[in-house]
């Protein structure tokens, strides 16, 4: 694709750094002033035109977030974040869309540049479906696409209303269906639950919400992505999914930014439901900037995701491959309430340069026969610091928890690490939890025999690593494990001398 | 001109030489077997031969058809058709042999300024081959050297050497670890390989070996250093009298 060439070539000009998605969108945009107060919130929220009830929800949590410190326990340095010096809200000029030709052609560009289509073309045509999946001789994608503070185009909408599925931004979603907004928002990640969900509580400004009815398995792919272009912007997305009984979706999230010499906030807050008998797939291709070859800039990417499998026989999976961001705190968890509710997470971590990761999963079993599989594959380069971290626990009444763990690390070069903290509950004798880990390097001899056979250096790490981590990769979307398996080569230029 | 030149090659790892002089000059065509006891040398050749990082070159030089090879990365000596056979090839998990054969024939074609092999015309290729080798489809499918066994680690360096087609071939200890049935078939594997314009030098302890791949030319080497160099007959010699002689003699 052109277009994507180009950009390479230019990012590749510019700097001695590899991230792609460098260039920034040079649009108008409608700010709210610098600062965090009250009148922040209130800001927000009128510009959204919200009812009383959420300015309400909102104030709280930011009265809340005065009293709270923030988290010290992960292992990644940073200096201290002055939240008086950001702006919460950013939004291109341009008021109420009703078509996709009304954007602003340069957003549409930049859409484009990252091989997101907004226009409603059929993607990849031909492709085989996912196991499980409806054959159909044109998949498709749903897209809503975030930029900087609000969403700026959702496609297939037609089509999703016909099979009764809602997919919109949040902020429609607040107005148009409160009841489903009130009934669920904040009960996977109450406005208490930590530092940083809570202050994306109190200014969050878009994000996606999904709804999918009783008994329907949701047509297409839904995905949402999401780009921080403004400088000095923090992004806080809220997304909301609500499987009902016996409904399916899969859900797909990518993330990037310009590149910029100061470091950029990302504090997002994902819920899901799953009610009896539903399964969410909640998939993540997470590329935001990383910073420059020094360590100076990037995005501070502090999440919170959290899935509650409410209901009985229900299922939420999370898939992630997390290459970019300075600072990941990240830990897609799932609450396994209902019985014989599993949970899964898949993962595959890579830090390069003076990125720094501690991700991982909490999976807590409530609900009897409950079972849940973590397989994480942390990757570490450069000078990086690498840290999974995990909990699963079972309650006294989860007779019969299962928990299977993974958590391989590989190592390249000597001045990286990979750090692995697990922790394990069980406060019944009829769980049964295994954990395994493994941590090696990649040998001078793989190396060797790779370049011996006409590939380069970095081809050959890009072709170890995918290999390391290919049981993950297999639980992407076809589209996405393509886009993955590159980024990871990407990721990992010159990690090798 | 001669395909492969090594002058007067001296090498040390850290700090220690381990070739002390070494002088080879293979043409298109021959078959050298390098026979000699451990520790000699041979292995150090063929990795320097092939630029194995960890070795320094002191002196001396290796020629490529004319081209100086040690000024060239190891893709580029593989690009440019050299192959060398390990004695233990790794295992790469994950990475399904087909993928690595097809991105390796790939990534030097590329380099030579050829257009890449369609997904069709590889599996083909790689079909055919395989097929000569007696290597089963499933095997391809596996991952890289992942739960072969020995024979079947051999087969696949052989499988690769055809689909390759290098101008030089080094067979690093073909021989060690098979047993004499698996032997034999990659012996043919190599035998048919065999052409007017393909050079292969055979690194080999033992005699057995070169019954199934006779040579052109046979080196004893002893201490860092090519001490005997004579016909097919030195092997059988060898095999009598041992390399102590030799060893004496360097």
């Amino acid at each position: 694709m052109p277009a994507v060439q180009e950009t390479v070539e230019r990012v590749r000009r510019i700097d001695v750094d590899q991230y792609r998605y460098g260039f920034e969108t040079l649009i108008e945009s409608d700010k709210a002033p610098k600062g965090l107060s009250e009148d922040t919130v209130r800001f927000i929220s009128a510009k959204k035109n919200e009812p009383a009830w959420m300015l309400e929800w909102r104030l709280e949590a930011f009265r809340r977030w005065q009293t709270m410190t923030e988290p010290t326990w992960a292992r990644v340095n940073y200096p201290k974040i002055d939240y008086q010096d950001l702006y919460y809200y950013s939004a291109p000029k341009k008021k109420t869309l009703s078509s996709i030709d009304e954007i602003d052609p340069e957003i549409l560009k930049t859409y484009e540049k990252l091989g997101i289509p907004l226009r409603e073309v059929a993607m990849l045509e031909g492709v085989e479906p996912p196991p499980g999946g409806e054959p159909s001789a044109n998949r498709k994608i749903a897209v809503d696409a975030v930029f900087d503070s609000v969403s700026v185009a959702t496609t297939f909408q037609k089509e999703l209303k016909a099979a009764g599925v809602i997919f919109m931004p949040i902020s429609e979603a607040i107005r148009e269906h409160p009841d489903l907004v009130q009934k669920y928002l904040g009960t996977v990640v109450p406005t208490s639950d930590n530092y940083f969900a809570t202050l994306n509580s109190a200014v969050f400004s878009d994000g996606s919400f999904v709804y999918v009815p009783p008994g329907v398995r949701c047509p297409m792919e839904l995905s949402t992505y999401f780009r921080i272009n403004e400088r000095n912007t923090g992004q806080f997305e809220r997304t909301l999914i609500i499987a009902d009984k016996g409904s399916y979706v899969s859900y797909l999230e990518g993330c990037t930014a310009p590149q910029r010499d100061e470091n950029q906030l990302h504090a997002a807050v994902v819920e899901l439901v799953t009610l009896d008998d539903a399964e969410i797939k909640y998939s993540t291709v997470q590329n935001w900037y990383p910073g420059n070859a020094e360590g100076k800039g990037g995005i501070y990417n502090f999440v919170t995701k959290r899935g509650d499998c409410r209901g009985k026989n229900s299922k939420i999976s999370w898939t992630q491959v997390e290459t970019g961001s300075a600072i990941t705190w990240k830990y897609p968890s799932c609450i396994l309430r209902g019985d014989n509710s599993s949970g899964e997470f898949y993962s595959i971590a890579i830090s390069n340069g003076f990125q720094q990761v501690d991700s991982g999963t909490k999976m807590i079993h409530l609900g009897k026969n409950t079972s849940s599989r973590i397989i994480s594959k942390g990757i570490a380069a450069g000078k990086s610091q690498n840290t999974y971290r995990g909990l699963v626990t079972a309650h006294r009444k989860a007779t019969g928890a299962r928990n299977y763990t993974a958590c391989d690390s590989l190592l390249i070069g000597d001045k990286c690490g990979a750090h692995t903290v697990p922790y394990v509950e069980a406060k019944n004798s009829s769980a049964t939890f295994e954990h395994e880990a493994t941590t090696s390097k990649i040998s001078e001899d793989v190396l060797f025999y790779c370049v011996q056979r006409g590939l380069s250096q970095e081809e050959a790490v890009g072709l170890v690593v995918n290999g390391f981590v290919k049981d993950v990769l297999q639980q992407l979307p076809m589209e996405f494990a393509v886009e993955a398996q590159k980024l990871i080569s990407i990721s990992l230029e010159g990690s090798v001398g | 001109m001669s395909l492969l030149e090594v002058k007067d090659l001296k090498v040390r790892v850290e700090e220690r030489e381990i070739l002390h002089g070494l002088t080879l000059t293979v043409n298109p065509g021959e078959v050298h077997a390098i026979m000699g006891p451990n520790g000699s040398g041979k292995s150090t050749l063929s990795h320097v031969i092939a630029g194995k990082p960890g070795y320094e070159v002191t002196d001396g030089q290796i020629l490529f058809r004319g081209e100086d090879l040690l000024e060239m990365a190891p893709e580029e000596r593989a690009a440019k058709g050299v192959f060398l056979a390990f004695q233990y090839p790794v295992e790469i998990p994950g990475v399904a042999t087909m993928n690595f054969l097809r991105t390796a024939l790939n990534a030097q074609r590329k380099a030579r300024g050829e257009d890449e092999y369609s997904t069709p015309d590889f599996l083909k290729k790689v079909r055919e081959v395989a097929k000569s080798l007696n290597i089963p489809q499933d095997m391809l499918k596996r991952g890289v050297n992942v739960g072969f066994s020995g024979g079947e680690k051999k087969r696949n360096e052989v499988l690769q050497m055809a689909l390759f087609e290098p101008a030089v071939c080094i067979l690093d200890e073909m021989d060690s670890g098979l047993d004499i049935d698996a032997l034999r078939i990659a012996a043919d594997g190599v035998n048919a390989l065999r052409t007017p314009d393909r050079a292969m030098v055979v690194i080999t302890h033992y005699q057995r070996l070169l019954n199934y791949i006779v040579p052109d030319v046979v080196h004893v080497m002893s201490k860092g250093r090519v001490v005997k160099s004579g016909g097919k007959e030195l092997a059988l010699e060898l095999e009598e009298s041992g390399y102590a002689q030799f060893e004496d003699a360097a």
